[in-house]
C-alpha cells in the first residue's frame, strides 16, 4: 500500500479518540509509518459485529416486555455476555444464570445473589431489578 | 515517575515489547519486534467457536510474539500471575515505585479510553502501565497515539476479566538484558521460523495452505450457512484481518516493513525484493477485504459473489506460498 493510499474515511466508529498506525510505502518502496482515521471495509465488518449485538438487546426487551424474560437477560446481552461468563463473574453456574433469566425464579432471588449480579455489570441493584426503566428507554 | 516514551504501534503485543525495551536502553522498532518473534501466520480454525463464528487468524497466537523475541535476543522476563486481585495491584504498585515500568494482559472490555465500538471482551490486549497521577494509573496502550490513564477500578476489572483466556492480573517485565546480542542470528532465526510455519507445516488448516483451504470454505457458504449467517462470518474474517492491530492486511505490512528494515540493516537486496512482493501480496489482501466488505454492506453495483472472492484469497494463498518458499530458499543457509 502506498502511503498516499492509507484510506483516511471520515464516516467512522473511532469517535475521534483514534487514529491507527498504518504500514505504507513511499515512492522507493521503502516502509514509513502513516496514521488513519478509518476505513470503510473494516468499519462495516464492526457494524456489522455490533448490529448483531443491537438485535440481541432488542429481541431481549421485548421478551422482558411479554413477561417471559427477566432483566437479567437485557444486562447479559448489553454487556455482550453469555450466560457462563455471567456465571464465572458473579461466582455460581451456567444453568443457574438461565434459570435466573425467566421472572419466576428471578424474583425469588437472595439479596446476596442480586448484589452479586449488580456487581457483574457495574451496576447498583436498584438498576438490575428495574423493570420500567428498561422498557421505556428502549423504545 | 520514570522518564517513559510512548510510540504508537500497528500491534499491542509487539508494541509493548518494543516500548518497554526502548526504556530499557535498547532501541527496537515495532516491525523489528514482530519479525524476530515471528508474528506472521495464518490459521482457519473451524472447530474453534467464538460466537459461533470460526476463529480465523493472521497472527500466531497471543504471548508467542514476546517469548521468541525474548529467546532471540537473550532478555530474561519475569513473569507473574496473580490469584488475588489486591495482590496483583500492590506487586504493580511496587514495581511502579522502584520506577519500573510493566507490561500486562488486560480484557478491552474495560479499557474505557478506547472508543466504544472497539470494547468487546478481548482479553488478551497488552498494555504498559509506568506510573501513577492523582491515584489513576497512566497507561501506555501501543493502539493509542498518546498515553491515557484509567482507574483503579477499572485496571481492577480489565487485569482480573473471566472469560477465554483469562489474565488472571498477569504481568511481566525484563529483568536482565544483555549487553550484546547478535541481531543478525536473530533476524535470520526470525525469518526462517515464519516462512517454515507458513509453507511447511504439514496440515491443511494452517500457513497459505490454510488460506487456500479457507478459501474453498468460503465459496461454499452462502449455500452452507445461508446468507445472513455467511455474510456474518465473511464479516469476520474481515475484522481478523483489518481491525486494529493488524497494521493493514492482517500483518502482512508489517512483515514487509521487518523485512525492508532488516534489507538496510544486513544489506541485503533480496530481502528488499521479497518485502516488496509482501506489499503486493497485502495489497491484494485489501482488494479482497474491501470487496468482501462490499458483500457485507450489500450494495448490489460491483458487488463480488462469494466464488469471486474465494478466487481472490486462493490467488493471495498462492502468492505467498511462493513469497515464503523463496524467503524460506534464503534463510535456510544461514
Amino acid at each position: 500500500m502506498n502511503k498516499e493510499q492509507v484510506p483516511q474515511d471520515q464516516e467512522n466508529l473511532n469517535e475521534g479518540k483514534l487514529a491507527k498506525l498504518y504500514y505504507a510505502t513511499d515512492e522507493k518502496g521503502h516502509y514509513v509509518k502513516v496514521n488513519s482515521i478509518g476505513w470503510e471495509p473494516e468499519t462495516v465488518a464492526m457494524q456489522q459485529a455490533w448490529d448483531v449485538v443491537n438485535d440481541e438487546v432488542k429481541d431481549a426487551v421485548n421478551l422482558i416486555r411479554n413477561g417471559k424474560a427477566s432483566p437479567l437477560l437485557y444486562f447479559i446481552k448489553k454487556n455482550i455476555m453469555t450466560h457462563a461468563l455471567v456465571a464465572s463473574y458473579s461466582g455460581t453456574v451456567g444453568f443457574m444464570v438461565r434459570l435466573h433469566c425467566i421472572p419466576f425464579f428471578f424474583n425469588r432471588l437472595s439479596k446476596k445473589q442480586l448484589e452479586k449480579y449488580a456487581y457483574t455489570f457495574r451496576i447498583p441493584v436498584a438498576e438490575l431489578t428495574n423493570l420500567e426503566n428498561i422498557t421505556k428507554h428502549n423504545g | 515517575m520514570a522518564d517513559f516514551t510512548h510510540k504508537q504501534s500497528a500491534h499491542c503485543e509487539s508494541g509493548v515489547v518494543s516500548n518497554l525495551m526502548r526504556f530499557h536502553g535498547m532501541d527496537f522498532d515495532e516491525p523489528m519486534v514482530f519479525g524476530v518473534g515471528s508474528g506472521l501466520f495464518f490459521s482457519y480454525l473451524p472447530f474453534i467457536r467464538v460466537n459461533g463464528i470460526p476463529v480465523t487468524a493472521y497472527r500466531i497466537w497471543p504471548g508467542q510474539v514476546f517469548k521468541r523475541f525474548a529467546d532471540r535476543i537473550g532478555i530474561k522476563i519475569e513473569r507473574k500471575k496473580f490469584s488475588n486481585p489486591k495482590d496483583a495491584m500492590t506487586a504493580l504498585d511496587k514495581m511502579l515505585d522502584q520506577g519500573q515500568p510493566v507490561g500486562m494482559l488486560t480484557s478491552v472490555f474495560y479499557l474505557n479510553y478506547l472508543p466504544a465500538a472497539y470494547r468487546f471482551h478481548f482479553n488478551a490486549h497488552n498494555i504498559i502501565v509506568f506510573g501513577k497521577a492523582n491515584g489513576n494509573y497512566l497507561v501506555s496502550d501501543p493502539v493509542m497515539e498518546y498515553t491515557t490513564e484509567i482507574s483503579y477500578d477499572d485496571l481492577v476489572r480489565a487485569r482480573f476479566a473471566k472469560g477465554m483466556p483469562e489474565p488472571s492480573g498477569r504481568m511481566y517485565y525484563p529483568v536482565n538484558i544483555p549487553g550484546d546480542y547478535d541481531i543478525e542470528t536473530a533476524i535470520w532465526k526470525g525469518i526462517k521460523q515464519t516462512s517454515d510455519h507458513m509453507t511447511r507445516i504439514p496440515m491443511p488448516l494452517v500457513g497459505a495452505k490454510g488460506m487456500k483451504y479457507l478459501a474453498g470454505r468460503l465459496r461454499k457458504w452462502p449455500e452452507r450457512l445461508g446468507n445472513r449467517k455467511a455474510i456474518q462470518w465473511l464479516g469476520n474474517v474481515i475484522r481478523m484481518q483489518e481491525e486494529i492491530g493488524t497494521g493493514g492486511a492482517g500483518f502482512r505490512f508489517i512483515h514487509a516493513a521487518f523485512l525492508d528494515q532488516c534489507s538496510v540493516k544486513l544489506a541485503n537486496e533480496k530481502l528488499f525484493n521479497i518485502s516488496q512482493q509482501l506489499t503486493k501480496s497485502g495489497d491484494q489482501l485489501r482488494d479482497f477485504a474491501y470487496y468482501a466488505g462490499r458483500v457485507c454492506k450489500n450494495r448490489k453495483s460491483d458487488t463480488k459473489t462469494f466464488a469471486e472472492l474465494g478466487d481472490m484469497l486462493e490467488a493471495c494463498a498462492q502468492r505467498e506460498q511462493a513469497i515464503f518458499s523463496e524467503l524460506y530458499e534464503v534463510s535456510r543457509s544461514r
